[in-house]
């Protein structure tokens, strides 16, 4: 699945992103590498973007760029 | 201006790395002295930012603020700066010694942006700050392990607290005493084919690169560089051949479906994955504040409630309670003037002093209270970590506006002024939607078009006529606000599209965890932005000021006689005599089609100055003194009896609504162009701007006033 479909709350395993836009390297860059554990913290309210935790800090994304990173439910 | 060294004596110089949100900034106050100096780093607009420390043994050292980055891969100017700081490339110098900021709390990262740094070979010493943070989430360093296996000086700190700062200026002074023998370099090996890709640069580096890289490490961390930030579409200034170099690598690297993000990101972080439980040891978090300040503030209902109430303090603030604080800048000014008056011999030199020289400083100090409470709000929700937030929470609705959420608060203060809106476009993290921004602020109604649009609702719609309990004059004024507000959008969206082509940037934006902001910190960022204004835009405005004065006093008519009955027609007269007057009248035929004569083509010139001049100017222009209040009936009654060459009269409600568009529309403050000038670093894009304003504002009043007459309306 992608990661703009995990629910707030929920933890997943990063397994790839596309790289159809030049993000893919500069998400890589900030530790959203293979294998990666991160969890959705919670959606803004008015549905985007979306906050998750990644190595120990927070960061937000648009669910349009969440939709490009590939992860499992763990 | 780079920092400049001096060859004869010359210090050494620290530069100061790191994440944004690290508490970079913080330490480097910390560490200096109150006097940092700011400027532009040549052709870009990042900022410079120099400072100098006192270390125990060294004495006295540079130390220069490397923009915060997450990457030293150039693909945007403050990457670029980051680089060309570190390596002393493109005329900046060369650092002695590299202190990279870690925070503690997202360590992987940090650690990541220093493997890049330390692959050059540069003296480097890691401070891990934000340690008491880190203690609060449960995370446990081990300092010792840290020094092992990066094999430089690392130390702890807590720079908001001033906890730390002996360890990091001993630890300087050893590194530059050559005692500390650090070794940095490479802490991971790239797979053979990368290797032989990267080495493959080795000879062209050497031959092209003017400044020194002092082992083959350092020149493979470069070709590294090359090859992560040359693409097609990049305008970094690489010399051509390692350009071609680098492309033709990178070709060769997708042709062969290879995964260079893999290969150079992944596998560093595959490295500090390896550390990493030596490294930091991970218990349950103590604190647990941020969550819980984020429950509130990012709820739907009472996230939404603080949003407003910020927001709406900030607009308050700027728009009605520096107004007190504006009025005593301009009586202090008025007072100067006046006093310098009694005092000079009557004269040209008097003039040019107190009219000229006076007034601009006057109207370059007028903006500070604006530009100090903005800067105070900004950097106290930047400090505390809310200004994210804010950009979460508002960016879905700025995006669908074309926009981004960090967008929010300049186009707020925009409709007190746009002076200070401008300047806080530099909290917007990408160019695009920066100058973007930049470009629409101009469109919302700032207070200071208040007065003209006073003036001339009280000229063309009667206060009698009520539409329900509102009066028309009421009403036209909401309309005026909601329309410019729209027409801002409209630009956004029209240049977003042309102008300011390819996709809106992404947003990646860091929550950092909440803290009290530092005191220094806030300070030193008002009092920057404040020297930044007064030193570059205030210079023009006062230029720009004086210019105006002199083509709207000259040439001389005769002597105005100081008070008395026949002073406001003098003065008149000698306006309608002066350059700006005859400007005027050429003006007529090319304004007339927007139904404004050569008197209201003098009160344009003359709201160059500052808008809310035109009120003044009109009231000079029709012989009843320029005491410029807009609710002076001595005034509007004047202008009313106004009559054309052919009897009919020159204000009529139709004349009023164009001139109304044409400063909803028109760039006609020049304080704005110089501040654009300033923030934009380009006089291109401040031409550009005048430019595209001036011809929309055309042809919406031509729009306006030939449409209306012939609907009837004349």
């Amino acid at each position: 699945m992608t990661l703009d479909l995990v629910q707030a709350g929920a933890a997943a395993e990063l397994l790839d992103i596309d790289p159809c836009n030049g993000l893919r390297t500069r998400l890589m860059e900030m530790g959203l590498t293979p294998g990666t554990h991160l969890s959705v913290v919670r959606h803004a309210p008015l549905g985007d973007p979306i906050e998750i935790k990644v190595r120990g800090y927070r960061l937000s994304i648009r669910k349009q760029e969440a939709a490009l990173i590939r992860c499992r439910p763990l | 201006m780079a920092p400049v060294t001096d060859p004869d004596r010359r210090q050494r110089i620290i530069a100061v790395a790191g994440n944004p949100n690290s508490g970079k900034t913080t330490l480097f106050n910390a560490l200096t002295g109150a006097h940092a100096k700011i400027g532009n780093y040549p052709g870009i607009t990042v900022e410079s930012r120099t400072a100098e420390a006192e270390l125990p043994r060294a004495g006295r050292v540079t130390l220069v603020d490397v923009p915060g980055t997450y990457s030293l891969t150039a693909r945007s100017p403050d990457e670029e700066v980051a680089i060309n700081s570190l390596l002393g490339r493109k005329g900046l110098p060369r650092p002695d010694a590299v202190l990279v900021v870690l925070d503690a709390v997202a360590l992987e990262r940090s650690l990541f942006f220093l493997m890049q740094v330390m692959e050059f070979g540069l003296p480097v010493i890691a401070v891990v700050n934000m340690i008491d943070a880190a203690r609060g989430e449960g995370i446990d360093l081990h300092f010792d392990a840290l020094r092992l296996e990066l094999g430089i000086p690392v130390v702890g700190t807590v720079a908001r607290r001033r906890q730390g700062l002996e360890l990091v200026r001993e630890a300087l002074d050893d590194l530059l005493d050559g005692k500390a023998h650090p070794s940095p370099g490479w802490l991971w090996e790239p797979g053979a084919e990368l290797s032989r890709d990267l080495d493959a640069f080795d000879a062209a580096i050497r031959e092209e690169v003017r400044f020194s890289l002092p082992s083959p490490a350092a020149r493979r961390a470069f070709a590294l560089w090359l090859l992560m930030s040359v693409t097609p579409h990049s305008e970094l200034e690489v010399r051509p051949r390692l350009r071609d170099l680098a492309l033709a690598t990178r070709a060769r690297l997708e042709a062969a479906g290879r995964d260079l993000a893999r290969e150079a990101v992944a596998a560093r972080y595959a490295k500090i994955d390896l550390l990493a439980p030596r490294l930091i040891t991970r218990n349950p978090p103590r604190s647990h504040q941020t969550e819980r300040i984020d429950a509130v503030l990012t709820h739907p209902l009472w996230g939404t409630a603080v949003f407003v109430t910020i927001m709406g303090l900030i607009f308050q603030t700027l728009f009605s309670w520096s107004e007190p604080f504006m009025g005593l800048i301009e009586n202090g000014v008025g007072g100067l003037a006046g006093a310098l008056r009694g005092l000079l011999p009557a004269g040209f030199l008097r003039d040019l002093l107190v009219d000229g020289v006076i007034a601009g400083v006057g109207g370059v100090l007028v903006f500070l209270p604006q530009i100090l409470f903005l800067f105070l709000f900004i950097s106290i929700l930047e400090g505390t970590g809310y200004l994210a937030r804010a950009a979460f929470l508002i960016d879905r609705l700025m995006r669908k506006l074309g926009l981004h959420g960090q967008a929010f608060v300049p186009m707020l203060s925009g409709y007190a002024c746009a002076i200070p809106a401008i300047m806080a476009t530099r909290t917007i993290d990408n160019r695009r939607d920066r100058f973007l921004t930049i470009m629409a602020v101009p469109l919302i109604s700032c207070s200071a078009r208040l007065p003209v649009y006073t003036l001339v609702i009280a000229l063309t719609f009667p206060a009698a006529r009520k539409i329900g309990f509102l009066s028309t004059g009421t009403l036209v004024l909401l309309g005026i606000y909601v329309l410019s507000s729209l027409l801002a959008l409209l630009a956004v969206g029209l240049l977003g599209r042309t102008v300011f082509k390819g996709r809106p940037r992404p947003l990646l934006l860091e929550l950092p965890a909440y803290r009290m902001p530092d005191p220094k910190t806030v300070l030193m960022v008002m009092w920057e932005r404040s020297r930044a204004f007064l030193t570059t835009a205030g210079t023009v405005i006062l230029v720009m000021t004086v210019v105006l004065w002199v083509l709207l006093s000259f040439p001389r008519a005769g002597a105005v006689p100081p008070g008395g009955p026949d002073a406001a027609a003098a003065q008149s007269e000698q306006l309608r005599h002066s350059y700006a007057g005859r400007i005027g009248g050429a003006l007529e035929p090319v304004i007339e089609p927007l139904g404004f004569d050569w008197k209201i083509g003098i009160g344009l010139i003359g709201a160059f100055a500052a808008r809310e001049v035109f009120v003044g100017t009109m009231g000079v222009v029709y012989g009843v003194g320029g005491g410029g209040d807009p609710a002076d009936d001595t005034l509007r009654e004047a202008m009313l009896r106004d009559r054309r060459p052919d009897g009919r009269p020159v204000w009529t409600p139709l004349t009023g609504v164009s001139l109304i568009v044409f400063f909803m529309i028109a760039m006609q403050c020049m304080s704005t162009l110089a501040v654009t000038r300033r923030e934009t670093a380009s006089w291109g894009w401040t031409l550009f701007m005048l430019g595209y304003l001036t011809a929309a504002a055309y042809l919406a009043s031509l729009i306006v006033y030939q449409g209306g007459r012939a609907l009837g309306f004349a």
